[in-house]
């Protein structure tokens, strides 16, 4: 066909003076974050009345998550201690995101990043008496290992052998979990009960809250070194994908893989590249998690952070720095919802924002026009 | 010498068409056009890529609905809801773009969509129909093939029947004679004729002014959405009022090509091997050589091993065997990158699947290659500064239209585009250029811009192997012509010698021409 | 471990994993990826083991479970083929959307006593021949008959009738289909809701059949997934798609089974003694799924032979190319 007709389409007939026709120039730039908020918006509304069918208060529950999140200094430092584990996975999502490479495997790799925190400190690794400074580092990198690990395998089978990642990653999710259980149960069972014993001080990420002594306003402020973490990796990553020569890459494998390939970028390396920083991030998620909050290996350690994640990258634009901003909201929404009947309603909410987020991305391609068009 | 039109009441419109109009956003494609058609006649529409040709037989064939005007079929309004309706009313079109499904026989794609058999299928019976069919109007195929199997030419004759089978006494043919080699062109006209005499009645789609004068009785000319002649005898014009009609301004057709003394070797292959990606032999030996300072063309038609070729070169596909010779260095089976390095370009055959990536800002498009080495790219980071100061730089030195170098290029014509690309490839100052099709679906302006800059590579000192199915572009601009035939190159042609191209095509080998030609002679 | 009662545990079992599959198999071969299988099987559990609870016919609680999860699967329809969006995303959000409702409307669902199940059958000669008898057609639940019939249906329909090869058309090439006349987006849409009605049996089977209750997201316990990667896997082809899932269904019987004899031929049963081994049972059918799929895609590429050519991509009528 000829050029000017390859990228159009038949427009749609209405029988009102509204067409939707195919855009000619990009969207403005307001447009989007717009249609995010509008999407967000509509979900709670749509959580409200659900909510509503199953015979409770919708508003009674929202302003609860609006208190119990931002109400005070005490809460708002809550939010940002459950922010904090959003914050990497979202990061470590966007990431892979960006090269189109879906990594459903955050919730999995957040799992064996908490087993590789807990080993250092478990096995034990470094004697018990060993500075906290050492501690901190040996952790962190420890549940990086691990979740570059847990990364790395779809990321090879994806390279090597054309497997569907969204399956791989997702089914080592359930295995983590399972072997998670085991070391739980069988290895470094305390008691008789289903964790293991609690860290010594100094395997503790130090908190707001230890400072108390100098700082009076610190006192019972759980926020922790996590967070520092969260949002140097966030800053950083923001860095690669925007400033660097491999992000360029990143970006541009993810746009169109043969575009890639004809600028002569190698695509397998940057798949396992890419999968393992993502790994590892997730990884260093769970570490915060065990080292800064539970200080404790055990079964629950993750209310979903790893599928939340990917819905808080989406949000975000896939921009490691508005994953800050989305994340403290849905920190929020994790806090708060716990108290909410019934029980499901964080996650049902976070499925209809991305459903949301999706179909209101068409009107990035598409605009409305109202009024017949007229006949020259 | 016009000769006197026939007698009103003696006509039969089997077609009309008047006063259509049809719009995309932010362009008009057809402009209160006027057509029809007679019983039994062969009528040409005739006009350059983007006049709006393909978009008023796709209004014929119900694909689109206009926004104004009426049809008639046989003396009756229409209106087509869908290309159901069409079919119906007896009008089948065969695309450029053939509508067949792959893995699909040929029975299968023929009697795809219609209402019989009803719900079992049970094919025996309807090879037999389909075969019979086939011979009836002298176009063979084995129904029980696979399409990815057959040949363009072979893919075609199934498309054609396809709505034979239909029933369709009207045939729409666009652009039929892209991937044929002269003797099936040859070919496809008898078959025309013969249905002619039938009694069908043909609209023939083309660019191509020679084949409008060789096989229509008359013609439509269109120019940018609206028709500048309609239904003229082709008898009572010539090439150059056709030009003049489908451009606008007399058109020249030689371009300004300058001598230049050809330099060393660039490009030696030696024997080249390659498979498909069926898996199937595309290259059996394949000897090329390319100096610098002059553009060799790659004569052929499609599908017979030229994309596979410009693959293996630049390192998109891996050789079975045979070396490539890049500059006395051997890189045959090295890396993309490394044939980048060693100043290898290509001009993708594919703009927009494989040249650029759509969503990324013109920025990001052009420093494909340069976003390694130093101005714009550091250790570790991207001088986004110095990026974007290039991509305006390219912006004006190629009068590319764009609102700004942010803009994604997916919203960019077919012609700005391939401006994107050559920019981009041209001034990385490549030692060795292959440009695959780099005209193909560009409007005449843009077309001569690109062959422009081509030439000028050339008298840079440029070594330039050009593919390209339009046998006029090979002769204007190269100085040597290859021809491909199934993997092996027939021959090598320097004078421009058309027939003999021609018959190297068809898969005849140079050297039996030459001694046909010999035996003629005595 | 009487291997036979396992075996036929086995393809109880797998008949979830059969449904969900060939839901899969119908959605793909038109073109259109559906990655909510999970969610929209869960949501099919609850809703029928909700009516069944409440109105205490199981066989209206298996269409409302089907119907329901058909309705949702619309959901994605619409994003993926009419708004265009990524498949891939359309399908992982409508997983999150039918977990989340079905978590929230599920709520307390388990409290309830005294739900019925779909009958259980014996067939009368069939199940008398030797093993085979004993594995397949004793006290088997309606659903897993229906299972039998259905694959080969299946197969015959998307490879020998008019409707069927419409269907294929439309998932490798859109533009021929569309060309002759035939409603890509309407077929799109009709088979993506065959893929939720398959989807909401698959998760009757459970809730009403093989593990009556409801569970939360435990029900089904990631089946979802592993139907996804069984349609790779099946080269979706309705007769593969039956072979691996009746073997997964063993397989996570066996998982289970394998814990409670203290011999296993004639060996002593490791899972027996140690009974924190059962950890690394678990991982076993999520780590041959990911074998699984290693030998699909690699047999994939080697063969040549592909998803339907259209997978994933939405159609755009004037598009050149697909």
């Amino acid at each position: 066909m000829s050029d000017m007709e390859v990228n159009h389409q038949e427009k749609r007939r209405w029988k009102f003076p509204i067409h939707i026709e195919e855009r000619v120039s990009e969207p403005p730039r307001w447009l989007s974050p717009l249609l995010s908020l509008l999407a967000v918006i509509f979900a709670l509304l749509l959580g409200a009345a659900l909510i509503a069918v199953k015979g409770g208060d919708p508003w009674r529950a929202y302003s609860h998550i609006a208190k119990s999140s931002f109400g005070s200094l005490g809460v708002f430092s809550d939010t940002l201690v459950k922010a904090t584990p959003l914050i990497l996975v979202g990061v470590a999502c966007s990431l892979a995101f960006r090269m189109k490479i879906w990594n459903i495997g955050a919730e999995g790799q957040f799992f064996v990043g908490a087993f590789g925190a807990s080993a250092v400190v478990l096995t034990p690794l470094l004697p018990l008496d060993a500075p906290r400074w050492q501690f901190i580092i040996a952790m962190a990198l420890a549940g990086m290992t691990m979740g570059a690990l847990w990364g790395l395998i779809p990321g090879l089978l994806k390279a090597k052998f054309g497997v569907n990642e969204i399956i791989t990653t997702l089914m080592l999710n359930y295995i983590a979990v399972e072997w998670n259980n085991y070391f739980i149960y069988a290895i470094w069972s305390e008691g008789g009960f289903q964790m293991s014993r609690m860290f010594q001080k100094n395997a503790w990420l130090p908190r707001l809250t230890d400072y108390s002594k100098q700082f009076k306003i610190f006192s019972g402020l759980t926020t922790h070194m996590g967070l520092l973490f969260a949002i140097v990796v966030a800053v950083v990553v923001w860095f690669i994908i925007f400033k660097s020569k491999w992000g360029y890459e990143i970006r541009l494998i993810g746009d169109n893989p043969r575009a890639a390939n004809y600028a002569g970028i190698g695509i397998g390396r940057n798949i396992v590249l890419v999968m393992m920083l993502s790994g590892a991030i997730a990884g260093l998620a769970g570490m915060s998690e065990i080292a800064g909050v539970v200080h404790r290996l055990q079964g629950a350690i993750s209310p979903g952070y790893g599928f939340t994640g990917i819905i808080i990258a989406w949000l975000a634009e896939l921009n490691p720095l508005a994953v800050i901003v989305v994340s403290i909201l849905f920190g929020a929404l994790i806090l708060a919802g716990r108290e909410i009947q019934p029980t499901g309603v964080p996650t049902m909410i976070q499925g209809v924002i991305m459903v949301c987020l999706i179909a209101a991305r068409f009107f990035l391609r598409y605009q409305i026009i109202i009024g017949a068009r007229e006949e020259e | 010498m016009v000769e006197s039109q026939q007698n009103l009441d003696d006509v039969v419109n089997v077609v009309s068409m008047q006063n259509i109009v049809k719009r995309f956003p932010g362009v008009l494609a057809n402009d209160h056009v006027n057509f029809d058609l007679r019983q039994g006649e062969i009528h040409a529409l005739l006009g350059e890529n983007g006049a709006g040709k393909s978009t008023l037989m796709n209004i014929l064939s119900g694909l689109y609905k206009p926004e104004g005007g009426v049809m008639e079929v046989n003396g009756k309004r229409v209106t087509f809801a869908s290309p159901r309706d069409a079919i119906a009313a007896g009008i089948g079109m065969v695309y450029q773009h053939f509508m067949l499904v792959p893995s699909h026989t040929v029975t299968e794609n023929i009697l795809l969509g219609l209402n019989e058999p009803r719900f079992l299928m049970q094919l025996k019976q309807y090879d037999e129909k389909i075969a019979q069919l086939g011979n009836r109007y002298g176009l063979k195929v084995d129904p029980g093939a696979k399409i990815w199997q057959l040949s363009v030419g072979e893919q075609q004759r199934v498309e054609i029947l396809k709505q034979l089978y239909r029933g369709a006494n009207i045939l729409i043919l666009d652009e039929p004679t892209a991937v044929l080699a002269p003797k099936e062109i040859e070919e496809l006209f008898v078959t025309l004729r013969a249905m002619t005499r039938e009694g069908k009645s043909i609209i023939f789609i083309s660019h191509k002014l020679h084949e409008v004068m060789d096989i229509s009785d008359r013609v439509t000319v269109m120019r940018k959405g609206k028709v500048t002649s309609s239904g003229i005898l082709t008898k009572s014009t010539d090439r150059a009022g056709l030009a003049r009609l489908m451009v606008g301004r007399d058109v020249e057709f030689t371009l300004d090509k300058k001598p230049v003394e050809p330099g060393e070797v660039v490009l030696s292959v030696e024997n080249l091997q390659a498979d498909n990606d069926k898996g199937l032999k595309a290259l059996r030996g394949v000897d090329i050589t390319v100096r610098a300072g002059e553009i060799v063309g790659l004569a052929g038609v499609a599908g017979n091993g030229q994309s596979e070729l410009a693959d293996v070169i630049t390192g998109l596909r891996c050789s079975t065997g045979g070396k490539i010779i890049v500059q006395g260095e051997d890189i045959t089976n090295k890396s993309v990158r490394c044939g980048i390095e060693h100043g290898i370009s290509l001009i993708p055959e594919d703009r927009t699947s494989v040249g650029t990536a759509p969503n990324l800002s013109m920025t990001d498009n052009v420093i494909m290659k340069k976003y390694n080495k130093s101005p714009i790219g550091g250790k570790w980071l991207i001088n986004t500064i110095a990026a974007d100061g290039y991509a305006r730089k390219l912006k004006i030195d190629y009068d590319i239209m764009l609102p700004n170098v942010d803009t994604s290029v997916r919203l960019l014509s077919g012609g700005n585009l391939q401006k994107v690309i050559l920019a981009r490839e041209i001034s990385s100052q490549p030692l060795l250029m292959i440009a695959v099709q780099p005209t193909r679906g560009l409007d005449v302006g843009a077309i001569e811009g690109v062959q422009r800059l081509l030439l000028n590579q050339r008298e840079s000192g440029a070594a330039i192997l050009l593919i390209s199915e339009e046998l006029e572009e090979l002769l204007s601009l190269s100085d040597r012509i290859y021809v491909i035939y199934e993997g092996k190159i027939m021959g090598e042609v320097t004078d421009g010698d058309i027939d003999k191209i021609g018959l190297m095509m068809t898969g005849m080998k140079q050297s039996e021409i030459e001694k046909q030609g010999e035996t003629q002679n005595v | 471990m009487d291997i036979i009662l396992v075996l036929a545990a086995g393809i109880a079992t797998g008949t979830v994993l059969l449904f969900g599959t060939l839901g899969g198999i119908f959605s793909e071969r038109s073109g259109v990826q559906n990655l909510g299988v999970e969610g929209m099987m869960l949501f099919g559990a609850m809703t029928a083991y909700s009516v069944t609870a409440s109105t205490k016919n199981p066989w209206l609680g298996l269409l409302a479970g089907m119907f329901a999860a058909g309705l949702i699967s619309q959901v994605h329809a619409f994003i993926s083929i009419t708004l265009q969006a990524d498949q891939v995303v359309s399908g992982l959000s409508l997983n999150f959307l039918a977990t989340g409702v079905s978590l929230v409307l599920g709520e307390g669902l388990n409290s309830i006593k005294g739900v019925p199940t779909l009958p259980f059958y014996t067939i009368p000669l069939l199940s008398q021949i030797p093993i085979i008898g004993r594995i397949f057609f004793t006290n088997q639940s309606v659903l897993v008959y229906f299972g039998y019939i259905l694959f080969p249906l299946a197969w015959y329909f998307i490879n020998h009738t008019r409707p069927g090869m419409h269907l294929r058309a439309v998932g490798e090439f859109p533009a021929a289909a569309d060309s002759q006349g035939i409603n890509v987006f309407f077929t799109r849409y009709l088979y993506v809701f065959i893929g939720g009605l398959l989807a909401g049996m698959a998760g009757a089977t459970i809730s009403l059949a093989v593990s009556p209750g409801w569970f939360a997201e435990k029900t089904s316990a990631g089946q979802g997934w592993i139907a996804v990667g069984l349609v790779i896997f099946a080269q979706w082809n309705p007769l593969r798609a039956a072979f691996g899932s009746y073997i997964f269904g063993t397989l996570r019987r066996l998982v289970l089974d394998i814990q409670g004899p203290n011999m296993i031929f004639s060996f002593p049963n490791p899972f027996f003694y140690n009974p924190y081994l059962a950890f690394f049972l678990k991982m076993l059918p999520y780590a041959f799924t990911v074998i699984v799929l290693i030998i699909g895609s690699h047999e994939a590429t080697r063969k040549r032979i592909g998803s339907p050519a259209a997978l994933g991509l939405p159609y755009i009528r004037g598009q050149r190319g697909l």
